[in-house]
């Protein structure tokens, strides 16, 4: 491992109780939701990580403890170095706060959380759905959400599927 | 699934400055089926006269759930999405996703299929700089310059035909290496397009960059200090015409990148006519690098031989068993990837252009999230556009040099 990196995610471990994995030369660190901000503000301020690259989050369902896990890709321009930092959250319509105070491009990356998995970010400035149309129902990348085939009826099932169909709601 | 929300107004009264809401200003839709969007992306403009107080861009037009699908589908079928989403740079995005592929379950590419993604990838970064040269041009009224890029554009293409069997989808990279060898013209083909590129970008040059109108419209048009790009993510020409050296190809090596000599183009000035400088040198310097690679392309096989990835060739399958067991393997269930997650990214010609890659024990993928380029940079057109003249607004969509295919995924 790189001397700076190792140097940062010891800092984290140490103030936030952070956990550190490493899989192909690339280093995670685990934190808590509410310490997303401060971890990322340190990361940026004291250890040169300037660009948030990408955000993004996983579903585990059925798992609900965590049934999500945030991803956030940094990068350090003068340093040349990556390090992800991923958030465990727990439950069914999960929120946390939002990383715009640190990295504006967040906006959007969280939005499309927002749109794609229902991950609310508490004390965003837009949370509006970005890619699916604004009344949309659902968050299309859960992994409880189907893929959206028609399914085929048959006689033995007819009346199973039938009643899964959205008319069989109203 | 959820409970039905409703769309208000109110809502969007965030979005607008106080004076729409007293009807002092007006509220502008642009776009989604506007010719110099490049697409169908939508702008709410907000505007005093004809300047652009704000800018609210509308995207999603073009999602179609690529991320949801490939988690359905195996590893290599997957591949073939990729080519769909930025469709000027179909190779780059073959290659991000293999490499990644190539990460996650630690996959060996040979010498000879390195450098033929590496001259396949820049041929690409030509054609997609074609492209947005000529549109850029044509949106700021001179109609010549487009003609003249697709017609170069086309011979790129045909080499990528020669190679794939198509011109823009090919999914000619895959997992491990390539589809197969180039054909036996490839290389002549490629050297004939070397010899004349250089001269046609003398005489795109020579249309605009003295060209009086042009430069009236483009500099000090949508000034992005070196800050601002780095604060919002920014990557690609567009930073780097801001005066941040920062190049993927150099910083990070993927490919074998680092055999080749070439320079980072820098502009200090981060207007409209800087970004059209350093997409105009960058154009030589992937003609540099496609040459280099030429010279010494390695010979020897374009495919791994770790057959628990990669699929045997025809040739095997009538004599060995084992080979046929692989291939039935590989073509039915596909390979499994551990339950681990990878990020890589390349260098498209937008910028950066990251996958990350979750597997989870089996032959699908858990989670395919692509950081997309043109994504991110969209997110800064408000910031530029403030204070523009809604024509210059044209010219600035142009210079983000967004793909709406990139955007929605």
């Amino acid at each position: 491992m790189d001397a700076h990196l190792q140097a940062a995610t010891q800092a984290i471990q140490e103030r936030f109780a952070g956990q550190v994995s490493e899989f192909r030369d690339q280093i995670s660190l685990i934190v808590a939701p509410q310490q997303i901000v401060e971890v990322c503000r340190a990361l940026k301020d004291d250890f040169g990580f300037d660009m948030l690259s990408g955000e993004t989050a996983v579903d585990y369902w059925p798992a609900q403890e965590p049934r999500f896990h945030l991803v956030y890709l940094l990068y350090s321009l003068q340093h040349n170095l990556r390090l992800t930092v991923r958030v465990p959250l727990n439950g069914n319509s999960p929120s946390l706060p939002t990383l715009e105070s640190v990295y504006p491009s967040a906006n959007w990356h969280e939005r499309e959380i927002w749109d794609m998995f229902g991950v609310r970010f508490e004390g965003h400035s837009d949370l509006r759905r970005i890619l699916m149309p604004a009344d949309w129902e659902g968050h299309p990348l859960r992994k409880d959400y189907p893929l959206g085939y028609e399914e085929v009826q048959f006689s033995f099932n007819y009346d199973e599927i039938d009643a899964r169909k959205p008319y069989a709601k109203e | 699934m959820s409970e039905t929300t409703e769309i208000t107004l109110n809502e969007l009264r965030h979005l607008v400055s106080e004076r729409a809401i007293e009807g002092d200003t007006v509220l502008l839709n642009m776009g989604p089926q506007h010719p110099s969007t490049h697409g169908v992306l939508r702008l709410l403009l907000e505007l005093d006269g004809e300047s652009v107080i704000n800018c609210i861009p509308d995207v999603g037009f073009l999602h179609t759930g690529i991320e949801k699908n490939m988690e359905a589908k195996t590893y290599v079928k997957a591949a073939v999405m990729t080519d769909r989403l930025d469709y000027l740079n179909t190779v780059g995005n073959n290659l991000v996703y293999c490499l990644a592929i190539e990460k996650l379950v630690d996959l060996d590419v040979p010498p000879r299929a390195q450098a033929i993604r590496v001259i396949l990838t820049e041929l690409q970064r030509i054609a997609s700089h074609l492209v947005w040269l000529g549109t850029h041009a044509l949106d700021l009224a001179a109609m010549s310059v487009f003609l003249y890029c697709f017609r170069e554009r086309e011979k790129i293409l045909d080499i990528i035909e020669m190679c794939g069997g198509q011109r823009m989808m090919a999914t000619y990279i895959r997992p491990g290496g390539l589809w197969r060898d180039v054909p036996v013209e490839f290389e002549d083909t490629v050297r004939q397009f070397l010899k004349i590129f250089p001269a046609r970008i003398d005489e795109y040059e020579a249309l605009l960059t003295k060209n009086p109108i042009f430069q009236d419209r483009t500099k000090k048009i949508g000034v992005l200090s070196r800050q601002d790009a780095i604060r919002w993510g920014i990557t690609g020409p567009t930073l780097r015409a801001s005066g941040v050296a920062h190049d993927l190809r150099k910083a990070q090596p993927y490919c074998g990148y680092e055999q080749y000599d070439f320079d980072i183009p820098t502009q200090t000035a981060g207007d409209t006519y800087a970004r059209y400088q350093v997409r105009m040198e960058e154009l030589r310097q992937s003609v540099r690098i496609v040459q280099q690679a030429l010279d010494k392309l390695p010979l020897g096989p374009v495919n791994s031989n770790n057959r628990k990835y990669v699929p045997p060739p025809r040739s095997e399958l009538g004599t060995s068993m084992e080979a046929l067991i692989h291939h039935f393997k590989l073509w039915t269930e596909g390979f499994s990837a551990p339950a681990a997650a990878v990020y890589v990214a390349v260098e498209s010609p937008r910028g950066e252009l990251g996958v990350y890659l979750e597997g989870n024990d089996g032959p699908k993928p858990h989670r395919v999230y692509w950081r997309t380029p043109s994504f991110v940079n969209l997110q800064i057109l408000p910031l530029l556009s403030k204070g523009h003249l809604v024509a210059d607004l044209v010219a600035l969509i142009g210079t983000v040099d967004i793909v709406l295919g990139d955007v929605d995924r």
